[in-house]
């Protein structure tokens, strides 16, 4: 917004010796210090979110946790009694096979909505469709993941003939159609964002609606759309109870899209109310939470410079 | 157009855009379908068990049978008081940046804290539930623990949509009552605030709607599988019905099929109802509009 000088400024130049220190002088004062709480309400709580789940995963990072056992093998055994073990590769890659399906539905798809809705559709029309594209994002994630459950996998056992419907596509389409109002909605605002002179210049030039999409829009767009993936990528990421019901949460490395894995986020649900607050099992959830932390805030934080870069331009 | 000779090219080129306007068409169609079908597929499995003994009674026979009330009156505590942390905070929160602040490096870095909090993924509000509310707050499992919870995660999007709903009351406004001699607080409480009060409900509503159905927040901050009785203060722990659809569909054996759809149909139109009313708000708020 624009000039926001202190009304007050003129006043006492005017004026000499006005001064104005009244009750409500002070009032605005204290309001002013409320409110500026209020404002760095959330980077506290960024930095709390941090400090807590750091605490308490502390317990497992300082005395068991080895970065090479973490990151690079597949076996998680935190319940056994004699030898627990701490790998989450085989989460890791389940985590990020059901996110690229995701992903691979999503972006085609709200890349698609998106053109559609911003480009050729007319004022109502336009209205209606993002309305009814962000019903998608109104159904709860528990409700996406019970139609994991009771619709998504007798289909895809009667549509594949597989044993079991719980698995990577179930839970990677469910994910997809969680991300797109999401990704849809910020590409729109990427295409929007591309000033309409660059269209009527296409346009004059007699090229087509679509050429004109094609050749100037998307390329001008280009990082717009760039951070609605990344966007896209982190929901997904950071999805926990439609991963939690539809993959069928074994661990394992997949080697074909029908296969069941287990992801990162669905492990903590599982697992966090059967463990004692402090053990080695509890800070091992808690330094997969750490890592969840880390990487869905460097996700976003690309996200949201890619996005700046084309406002600042 | 028409005024020129069309060539083949041309004919060729619009061919192609018919084409893709079509197709992009179906996708944007294809996105709407799976919500048409799953209200179908819950209405029809879920609709014949959706009764007024549902709504209304306790769960019986290890949660077999019976109804969900335990579950909605939890969920309805565990948002209410959620909003009642929130709304306030994300408020003031929102007037500081929209009023106050300026365009330096502070407001950079609130701005990056909001994205990212809006980003932090459920389970690690989680995460953060039991670590600061349950543990080291020693509040428990408990209803406050878990309201506090989601109200954290609901703070991002109040924040904006409140920043928005500021950004829309004219500048004019706020300079004609400064004119008069105005602080800037009494200039906010008495112009712009009541000017954009439908505009900050509208934003309230959406997320209220929103955290009732969160599930993994509240799974280990307070809420629990199955209680057998009410909870008496914020304290105790609760049901709540996301999470009771999550236990009766995957942890119970032997519950009635139409069961859990008729309770993902009660959530789901929980959902849809304060949805519904927010665009409903916000159509009607652009209707009214005085500027």
């Amino acid at each position: 917004m624009s000039d926001r000088t202190s009304p007050f400024a003129r006043d006492t130049t005017l004026h000499g010796d006005c001064d104005r220190r009244d009750a409500a002088w002070y009032i605005d004062k204290g309001v002013e210090w409320l409110l500026f709480l209020g404002g760095i309400s959330a980077i506290l709580f960024i930095i709390g979110i941090f400090a807590f789940i750091t605490h308490e995963g502390m317990g497992f990072i300082t005395t068991r946790f080895d970065a090479g056992e973490f990151f690079t093998t597949q076996y998680w055994t935190p319940s056994d009694e004699y030898d627990p073990e701490y790998g989450i590769l085989a989460m890791l890659a389940g985590t990020a096979s059901v996110t690229g399906l995701a992903m691979l539905t999503a972006i085609p798809f709200s890349l698609g909505a998106a053109i559609y809705i911003g480009e050729f559709a007319g004022e109502r029309a336009r209205e209606a469709l993002k309305i009814l594209v962000e019903l998608l994002a109104a159904i709860p994630s528990v409700v996406w993941g019970f139609i994991g459950l009771s619709v998504m996998n007798p289909l895809l056992i009667a549509l594949f003939d597989i044993p079991v419907g719980l698995n990577i596509v179930n839970a990677g389409i469910l994910l997809g159609l969680m991300a797109t109002p999401i990704m849809t909605s910020i590409a729109e605002d990427a295409l929007k964002a591309v000033p309409d002179r660059y269209r009527e210049a296409a346009e004059a030039m007699g090229a087509t609606r679509w050429q004109v999409i094609y050749k100037v829009v998307l390329p001008a767009a280009r990082n717009g759309l760039l951070g609605a993936v990344l966007l896209g990528v982190g929901r997904a990421f950071g999805e926990t109870m439609v991963v939690l019901m539809a993959t069928g949460h074994a661990i394992n490395i997949p080697d074909s899209p029908f296969d069941a894995v287990r992801a990162l986020t669905a492990t903590i649900a599982a697992e966090l109310g059967e463990t004692t607050a402090g053990s080695d099992h509890w800070g091992a959830l808690f330094t997969i939470g750490i890592l969840l932390f880390v990487i869905t805030f460097l996700i976003n934080l690309s996200a949201d410079l890619i996005v700046r870069g084309i406002r600042g331009k | 157009m028409e005024r020129f000779a069309t060539t083949p090219l041309n004919r060729r080129n619009r061919r192609i855009q018919a084409l893709l306007r079509g197709l992009f068409l179906l996708m944007t169609l294809l996105l709407i379908l799976p919500v048409a079908l799953i209200l179908a597929t819950l209405i029809v499995k879920g609709g014949p068990a959706l009764t007024f003994d549902l709504l209304f009674s306790d769960p019986r026979l290890g949660m077999t049978a019976g109804g969900i009330l335990p579950a909605l009156l939890g969920t309805v505590w565990l948002v209410s008081l959620a909003m009642l942390a929130a709304a306030p905070l994300g408020v003031a929160a929102a007037i500081y940046l929209n009023e106050y602040a300026g365009d330096g490096w502070l407001t950079r870095l609130i701005n990056l804290a909001i994205i990212n909090l809006a980003g932090v993924p459920s389970i690690v509000h989680a995460l953060f539930g039991v670590g600061a509310f349950v543990l080291f707050f020693g509040l428990g499992a408990s209803i406050l623990a878990a309201s506090l919870t989601l109200a954290v995660m609901s703070l991002p999007v109040i924040i904006v949509t409140t920043r928005e709903a500021l950004a829309a009351v004219p500048m004019s406004y706020r300079e004609a009552c400064w004119t008069l001699g105005a602080t800037r607080w009494q200039t906010i409480r008495r112009v712009v605030l009541p000017n954009a009060v439908p505009g900050i409900l509208t934003g309230v509503i959406l997320e209220l709607s929103r955290s009732a159905g969160e599930t993994a927040p509240i799974m280990f901050t307070g809420a629990a599988f199955f209680l057998p009785l009410l909870p008496q203060d914020v304290f105790d722990q609760t049901m709540a019905l996301s999470l009771h659809l999550f236990v009766i569909s995957t942890q119970v054996p032997g519950v009635p099929e139409p069961l859990p759809y008729a309770v993902a149909l009660v959530l789901i139109g929980l959902v849809l109802m304060m949805n519904a009313l927010s665009i409903g708000f916000r159509l009607w708020l652009r209707g009214s509009r005085r500027w």
